[in-house]
């Protein structure tokens, strides 16, 4: 039962993203990089969403993982005869060898991670805006020392350039569903439960026996892994990386991407994701003129950012828990049950048994079964 | 050497005064107001374009822009939050400054633009040898200390104050005893928005160039600062602003060649450091991180 709860969960992301994969694949070249854009940010956000999602903690400090995934995915694969002469600098061992694509993947997925590990073994024993502010701290040492240390990264925050540009819709598509599957898999595991469980009521989880400090170290070193694999999949995207490229502004977008989809189940990252993403591309692409087939759309530059944030304010405002409300979307008939049951019992808490299913409890989302909203201040 | 630490006081000082806006409202609301930065820029573009009017209405042109935006910011854009989940709140004041970032990018391009009305305060007060001492140093430690006691005067001394305190412990139970929730919040924006013209103020004298993201960097350190010393309260945090400040010029000064370029990491894993040890913040009372921790 379990399997099949967590498999129910897997349909709607999945189906989303395989739906952005094939309608990208009927477009143009152009404009097939949107999509691959939103593929990418779907991954980006699921890795952020696996930890803040499942523990409720803030944290501004996943685009590091995703940072050097994008560097060591880019850097490994850049053929050694340019890379000696583009990265004079560089540390030996990653100077002279270079892999293929997918094992840049594992890689990068690798490096983040370790790093997450390294990273989280002392963080995680903050919470609340503490934590917010010392994951905040990692991405500001991240961005400061991928732009200056030389033997990591090109010299003084230049382009790293030359990257084989192997991200299309297919590996995009597959990533993001690889990702999905990893979280779903984490979420409905034993661990991902316990996590969920420090995330509703701390004190509670504390007292049967709840080891929150490791719970939520599995759950960040997991996110870093994903967030270096998507690292890989965005330096493979666009062919380069900057530091500022995996900085402050994707760390509030993604972090906004998941809140506007609703921070507590997988579906609002997904559906957050593919939203805001196709949004900004399409806003950004009518700076220079967007053909909406009788007309042509053209918005000065700046107006792209000044209409997503504004979009981004008005869907939180009509949304404050985000467009899913944090709950899954639930495939079949456990739905149409929990509609009807509620159009006979008014009551919230009549409706929850109902909707059952078979589900475990931690994937039931019953109008008071809300996850608890992330903590800032504590 | 002491030079440096002459130059970290006017930078720490700048931040603490940021930070004093930031705590004032996170302490009335528990926002944690991204787009206060706004409202710093916002008053330098105001200083800006009102460059050939008098100084003194340039001045006061600055202190109405600020206070008027706050208020507006939070009609629109708060106010209906209110009760939403802090990361969605917070979020949403992100929002508002990408927003008004973009807005500031279309209305005065990505180049900066420079306001220098109070450029004169650049100029040295006096000096000792070669030790320099500027005017502005001297006017942002005055306005810091005058402004956190003026602050605090209105917190402690003060109906509104009260009220404010009131409602900072128990927002419900306030509401309840008859505190007007919207008069409270709409006083401690238009509070921090007095705060914010203060800043643009002085801040432009340090760097007269006002580029779209003028307010938002300086927003972001004070904010780490804030949590670094202890946002519950509003003289911890602003001593964490400070020391924040202090902290990444002086590194940043006195760092030899080969690792000045990294003063960022040293200043930021200090706050780490700091923060495994006193998750509360460095000043909080002691006692108080217990609940804080797992």
């Amino acid at each position: 039962m379990r399997a099949l709860a967590a498999a129910r969960t897997l349909v709607a992301p999945v189906a989303l993203i395989i739906a952005v994969g094939l309608y990208g694949h009927t477009t143009s070249i152009a404009t097939q990089q949107n999509f691959i854009t939103a593929l990418v940010a779907v991954t980006i956000v699921i890795g952020l969403y696996v930890f803040m999602g499942n523990s409720g903690v803030i944290s501004f400090g996943q685009v590091s993982f995703v940072a050097v995934g994008a560097y060591a995915a880019g850097e490994l694969t850049i053929p050694t005869g340019p890379k000696h002469f583009v990265l004079p600098t560089l540390w030996s061992f990653l100077a002279n060898h270079s892999v293929a694509n997918v094992p840049s993947l594992a890689i990068a997925t690798g490096v983040g991670a370790v790093y997450a590990l390294a990273v989280g073994l002392p963080l995680m024993r903050l919470s609340g805006l503490s934590a917010g502010i010392a994951t905040f701290a990692v991405l500001e040492i991240t961005y400061n020392v991928l732009t200056f240390w030389d033997k990591i990264a090109p010299q003084s925050g230049q382009t790293l350039s030359l990257v084989p540009t192997s991200t299309g819709l297919l590996q995009a598509t597959v990533g993001a569903i690889i990702a999905a599957i990893a979280a779903v898999m984490y979420q409905s595991s034993r661990r991902g439960r316990l996590l969920r469980a420090s995330r509703e009521d701390q004190s509670a989880a504390l007292a049967v026996g709840v080891n929150i400090h490791r719970e939520r170290l599995i759950a960040f070193t997991l996110s870093g892994a994903i967030s270096g694999f998507a690292g890989g999949l965005l330096v493979h995207q666009i062919g380069s990386i900057t530091p500022s490229q995996v900085y402050l502004e994707l760390t509030f977008l993604s972090l906004a991407m998941l809140v506007v989809g609703g921070v507590g189940s997988l579906w609002g990252a997904v559906l957050g994701a593919v939203i805001v993403s196709l949004l900004d591309s399409y806003l950004l692409q009518a700076e220079n003129g967007l053909s909406l087939g009788l007309f042509t759309l053209t918005l000065p530059a700046g107006a792209a950012d000044g209409i997503l944030g504004v979009a981004m304010l008005a869907m939180l405002i009509l949304r404050p828990r985000g467009l899913t409300g944090g709950h899954e979307w639930d495939v079949g008939f456990a739905r149409v049950r929990r509609w009807r049951s509620r159009k006979s019992a008014p009551t919230a808490a009549a409706a929850r048994p109902a909707a059952g299913g078979g589900g475990p409890a931690a994937e039931k989302t019953g109008p008071e079964g809300q996850p608890k909203t992330t903590e800032t201040a504590s | 050497m002491l030079q440096a630490i002459i130059d970290s006081i006017a930078v720490g000082a700048l931040y603490a005064l940021v930070a004093v806006g930031l705590a004032l409202v996170f302490g009335v609301m528990r926002l944690i107001n991204f787009a206060y930065g706004e409202l710093i820029t916002a008053g330098a573009y105001s200083l800006y374009v009102t460059r050939h009017l008098p100084l003194v209405a340039s001045i006061v042109i600055c202190f109405v822009v600020c206070v008027v935006m706050a208020l507006v910011i939070e009609r629109i854009a708060f106010r209906p939050l209110r009760g939403a989940p802090p990361a969605t709140t917070m979020i949403a004041t992100f929002a508002v400054a990408f927003a008004l970032e973009a807005l500031w990018l279309i209305a005065f391009t990505p180049q900066g633009q420079t306001a220098d009305l109070l450029s004169s305060l650049n100029q040295a007060a006096f000096h000792i040898g070669n030790l320099y001492l500027r005017w502005v140093t001297i006017a942002e430690l005055v306005a810091g200390v005058v402004l956190l006691g003026g602050t605090a005067l209105i917190l402690e001394r003060t109906t509104i104050g009260l009220q404010m305190r009131a409602a900072a412990a128990d927002f419900r139970a306030a509401r309840l005893l008859g505190v007007r929730a919207n008069r409270v919040i709409r006083f401690a924006f238009a509070l921090s928005g007095v705060l914010a013209a203060v800043v643009s103020l002085l801040l432009t004298v340090q760097q007269p160039l006002v580029t779209p993201t003028f307010g938002f960097e300086v927003t972001i350190l004070a904010l780490v600062g804030a949590v670094f010393g202890g946002i519950d309260r509003l003289l911890t945090a602003t001593a964490g602003g400070f020391l924040i400040g202090f902290i990444s010029s002086f590194l940043g000064d006195e760092l030899p060649a080969s690792l000045s370029s990294f003063s960022t990491s040293f200043t930021f894993a200090v706050v780490i450091l700091v923060l495994l040890v006193r998750p509360a913040g460095l000043l909080a009372p002691l006692g108080q991180s217990s609940v804080d921790r797992v």
